[in-house]
């Protein structure tokens, strides 16, 4: 076996991956790859960045988050599990009470490998959704939270590929190659989910993408940190604490973005939205139309509102519930049920299902509670600066695409409408390509140290405590 | 008989053993004359293999059938000589009933299924040394021979019906009891008795069968015969069917001494055959060695071997090894073939073998290898080889791999003389075929000249595990860094799967292409016979195969699937 690389040093990790022979061969072959997929399709004209990224070297409290400029295809992506809990049991379903498993159970193999797989392709397929926004960053600090997010989806992506290349043999290698060679909105050879073949066209739809839609890849880390698979558990675990700075950006960014849009509106007061453009910031109500729309996209991702699949999961051991350890009941659900809501004679009613096969509902439905909690803390932005708006999340059965709700067409506040209804007001919910048009032409590019664009507010305080005008990416 | 330990207590017990001897048969009589032997069935009624049931008018069981292959079994190896068998009854006015009713009524659904399965071997036995061995059968059918009766009949190259005005051969399963004559009845009676249609549909819906003239006349007898002239008939036939046959006038015998067999709580003992079972996991692994020292390479040392010859020792451990773990062991689903020793040793007994075939003893032998292999194929388990450093899949014992559903051989490209062979030699070409007719290699890629000529080429080279891949006889390549992982997974995920699902499944990949009469036998026997069985026509409360006898009229749900 050849020894190219050096293992410890070039790839941090706390798999002893200098001693395990299955993993080396399996990274000789993938890491070139993910180079090459790198360069190809991470961050455009980048590679040659000096980039302050935090890079996370072991998972000691004061090993994950090391500061320092690094060029980012010379980032150390590392693979890292938090560390495991001796004697730990299954937490639920059909196995609750027995020990986790350290390898794959072969007969839960497929779906473990279709869990992997479906999770490992959203990470790269984020990092080639935004790999242009690095042209049009509103500031250094922005672009280097940009590459930031996108370096720890590379390392999302490692984490799931070290699952597949430790536990899933050839065809586990095969998987990871597959990673590679998916493209985002390549209709021939797509990503996996419809949301991940979206553009992410604005710095705008950057924030709401990470506020709205890495949330629901927290909470399917979280149900997959409950996973009786111990490694797929405590690798999950890892990530979150990673994907909780991805939100961090989308929520502050959306958070200045208004900020700025209020101060506007102060100054001019006025609340109207053509004046606030004209001044060079973006209206509320496009920002509304913003959220509704990334709101309901994300809100599809945790799929049909009933589903075998989940129950399958669930009971299986594979996937859990957003704090199922916290949950008082049996973990088992065999004969609890959950409300869904169908649309019968033109009204919006609640059913029981079994709940077992209602766990994507579930899951979406403690998604929908945390993300109202970032909104209303924009509202208190709006409040603070005396503008009298409020945003709010659509009705969640507005703009479905997938499960019961996508068969009918129905009004943000939550009312079932004609199909003339809905187009008639389509506009004013939905980001209209006038409205699209309209950001993109606010998006030019600032790398000069501690300036901001006129459409969003500096942050209170720099990455690391470094100053505003630190030099976050150096650009040689 | 040898103590059968603990695993008698957990699943099936008291275990069927299939080794027995003409000292403690219960249910034959073997006597011999010459070229001709008779086999008289005088079926004891109390000695049935399970309680509750009698074995009344010469109805069988297991254990009856036990005892008739281990008769065939003695007479191919302990008596060279014997050229025509007569099957025949030692009790008056029945020849043979078939099998018990009440057995059958009382039986598990696998037991049935099993059961059925090794009577279909063991007739499709009696077909194939005569095709092969010059062992002629005659059925001297001297009184009521009904079901069952008639199918072993069937499997005899000729039927002599005694003409007394009263015995018939029948098969009355349908009419009576609401199955079929489902272990060969009615396949030979169309494909090998070619019996027109129409009256064959007479025949199987008559519970009283037919006798006399109509019976040679349907062609379901090839004669009938007054009881005065008919033990004299029966004789001269036997001679004339002898005359024909080139087994040995003059050879003496071999003794087909005892298996030595162990059985403890992990499995069977043999000295070139292994059985380890882990019941945990629900599979065994099979492992054959090959022999540890030169064998015999000419007649008068083979002789001189006799049982202890390493090809006829290694085949009867095989076939105990398989029927065992068949039938007592119904949830050991998986089964890993593996072999060991010298793969030269292997090659050279196959040399042996293919030099000598032509003597009775090696040919004998060769029938016993191929008809044991051929248990494998129709055995309702998932067969998975595994090829590894030091073992020795080589000509006969590379038929194990062949006949798997799957093959996983380590590739060990950095250390070839660690890295295991396998070898094909001339045997893997036509020596031993399947039920369908066709050698393992042949069906493989269906009959395809290109591969199989390929494969041909390849016969004595040490193909590595790559070359074995490029030459399409192993599923997979494995190296060592995906050998433990790759093949933890494939039987864990096996071993999930449905059971019923994963045995028509496989059966029907292993039997692509060719049907012969054996596999219509067995293929019937599972597609319909094994149907019916558990259908409430046939096993409900009302069903006809549980009133049967009780005086209770059949209840049927009247709809036609």
């Amino acid at each position: 076996m050849s020894t190219d690389i050096n293992y410890s040093e070039k790839i941090p990790n706390n798999v002893n991956l200098a001693e395990d022979r299955t993993l080396q061969r399996a990274l000789e072959h993938w890491q070139p790859g993910f180079i090459s997929w790198w360069k190809d399709m991470g961050p455009e004209g980048s590679l040659d960045y000096d980039v302050y990224l935090r890079t996370a070297v072991s998972v000691e409290p004061n090993g994950w988050a090391q500061f320092g400029h690094v060029k980012m295809p010379d980032y150390r992506w590392g693979i890292f599990l938090t560390p495991g809990q001796p004697d730990a049991k299954i937490g639920f379903g059909e196995h609750k009470g027995e020990p986790v498993w350290q390898e794959v159970p072969g007969e839960h193999r497929a779906n473990l490998r279709r869990i992997i797989v479906t999770q490992g392709d959203t990470e790269p397929a984020s990092v080639e959704q935004q790999r242009h926004l690095g042209l049009t960053c509103p500031s250094l600090y922005d672009l280097r939270n940009l590459f930031q997010v996108n370096v720890e989806e590379g390392r999302h992506l490692w984490a799931m590929v070290y699952l597949l290349h430790r536990h899933f043999g050839r065809d586990g290698r095969e998987e990871a190659e597959a990673l590679l060679t998916r493209r985002s909105g390549d209709s021939d050879n797509p990503r996996i989910l419809g949301a991940f073949n979206e553009k992410t066209p604005d710095w705008l739809s950057l924030f709401m993408f990470t506020y709205f839609t890495d949330r629901d890849g927290k909470y399917q880390l979280c149900a997959l940190a409950e996973s009786g698979f111990e490694p797929l558990a405590r690798t999950t675990k890892f990530m979150l604490t990673e994907e909780a700075h991805h939100m961090f950006v989308g929520e502050s960014g959306v958070s200045r973005v208004i900020q700025r849009t209020c101060q506007v509106m102060n100054e001019l007061k006025t609340d109207e939205p053509a004046k606030v453009r004209a001044a060079g910031a973006i209206d509320l109500p496009t920002i509304q139309r913003y959220l509704n729309f990334h709101y309901s996209v994300t809100i599809d991702l945790f799929g049909a509102d009933q589903s075998s699949n989940a129950a399958t999961f669930y009971t299986s051991g594979l996937k859990g519930r957003f704090e199922e350890t916290r949950r008082s009941d049996d973990h088992v659900l065999k004969s609890e049920t959950y409300r869904l809501l169908n649309i019968i004679d033109g009204r919006l009613v609640e059913h029981e299902a079994p709940m077992l096969n209602a766990l994507n509902e579930v899951l979406r439905d403690d998604y929908i509670k945390d993300s109202v909690g970032g909104v209303e803390r924009w509202n208190k932005v709006i409040d603070k600066a005396g503008v009298a708006f409020r945003l709010k999340v659509p009705h969640k059965a507005f703009h479905r695409k997938i499960g019961t709700l996508s068969e009918f067409r129905v009004s943000p506040d939550g009312r079932v409408i004609s199909e003339t209804e809905w187009t008639a007001n389509v506009t004013g919910w939905l980001p209209t390509a006038e409205d699209r048009a309209f950001v993109a032409s606010l998006m030019g590019r600032v790398v000069e140290p501690g300036k901001f664009a006129n459409w969003i507010a500096p942050p209170a305080v720099g990455v690391n405590r470094q100053p505003l005008n630190f030099e976050y990416v150096r650009f040689n | 008989m040898e103590p059968a330990g603990a695993i008698a207590d957990t699943l099936t017990s008291p275990l069927v053993d299939y080794q027995t001897h003409p000292d403690r048969y219960k249910h034959y009589k073997a006597s011999y004359d010459g070229p001709v032997a008779t086999l008289r069935i005088d079926i004891d009624e109390d000695a049935g293999i399970r309680p509750g049931y009698k074995l009344k008018l010469n109805s069988y069981d297991l254990g009856v059938d036990i005892e008739l292959y281990d008769a065939i079994q003695r007479i191919r190896f302990e008596h060279p000589e014997v050229r025509t068998v007569v099957l025949t009854s030692a009790k008056d006015r029945v020849f043979c009933s078939g099998a018990n009713i009440f057995m059958l009524g009382k039986s598990s659904h696998a037991w049935k299924v099993n059961f059925c399965k090794f009577t279909n071997e063991t007739r499709n036995g009696l077909e194939d040394s005569s095709r092969h061995s010059g062992l002629k059968f005659i059925a001297a059918c001297n009184g009521t021979t009904a079901g069952g009766g008639y199918e072993v009949a069937l499997a005899c190259d000729e039927i002599i019906l005694i003409d007394d005005s009263s015995s018939a051969v029948s098969l009355p399963e349908v009419p009576l009891l609401g199955v079929l004559p489902g272990t060969g009845g009615l396949t030979r009676v169309t494909d090998k008795r070619k019996v027109r249609h129409d009256l064959a549909d007479i025949f199987c819906t008559t519970t009283e069968g037919v006798r006399g003239v109509r019976a040679r006349e349907w062609r379901l007898v090839d004669a009938v015969v007054k009881p005065s002239e008919f033990a004299g008939y029966v004789q001269q036939r036997a001679v004339q069917m002898a005359a024909k046959s080139d087994r040995p006038q003059d050879a003496r015998g071999i003794t087909l001494a005892p298996l030595k067999r162990a059985i403890d709580d992990n499995g069977y003992h043999y000295e070139y055959v292994d059985v380890e079972i882990d019941s945990a996991s629900r599979r065994a692994t099979l492992t054959v060695k090959a022999p540890a020292k030169a064998q015999p390479d000419d007649i008068q040392g083979i002789l001189a071997a006799g049982a202890n010859w390493w090809p006829l020792q290694t085949g009867r451990e095989l076939d105990d090894a398989i029927l065992m773990l068949r039938t007592n062991h119904l949830d050991v689903g998986i089964w890993l073939l593996k072999t060991q020793g010298d793969a030269d040793q292997v090659l050279a007994a196959d040399a042996t073998l293919a030099k000598h075939k032509n003597h009775w003893l090696v040919r004998e032998t060769i029938g016993l290898l191929r008809r044991t292999l051929a248990r494998l194929e129709v055995s309702s388990r998932t067969l998975i080889a595994l090829i590894e450093p030091g073992s020795a899949f080589a000509g006969t014992l590379l038929e194990l791999a062949l006949a798997a559903d799957r093959t996983y051989m380590l590739d060990l490209p950095d250390d070839p003389g660690t890295a295991p062979k396998l070898v094909l030699s001339e045997l893997n070409f036509g020596a031993y075929p399947r039920v369908d007719g066709v050698s393992r290699v042949e069906s493989r890629f269906y009959g395809e000249t290109e591969p199989v000529g390929k494969a041909r080429s390849a016969i004595g080279r040490k193909l590595s595990a790559q070359d074995a891949a490029a030459l399409g006889l192993i599923t997979a390549a494995l190296d060592d860094i995906d050998w433990n992982d790759e093949i933890r997974i494939v039987l864990e995920e096996r071993a999930s799967m449905s059971p019923d699902a994963l045995t028509g499944m496989e059966a029907n990949l292993r039997f692509g292409v060719t049907e012969t009469m054996e596999t219509r036998v067995f293929g019937r026997l599972s597609a319909w016979q094994n149907w019916i069985f558990i259908r409430p026509n046939a096993v409900g409360e009302t069903g006809a195969l549980k009133v049967f006898g009780t005086g209770t009229k059949a209840k049927f749900n009247w709809e036609r699937v």
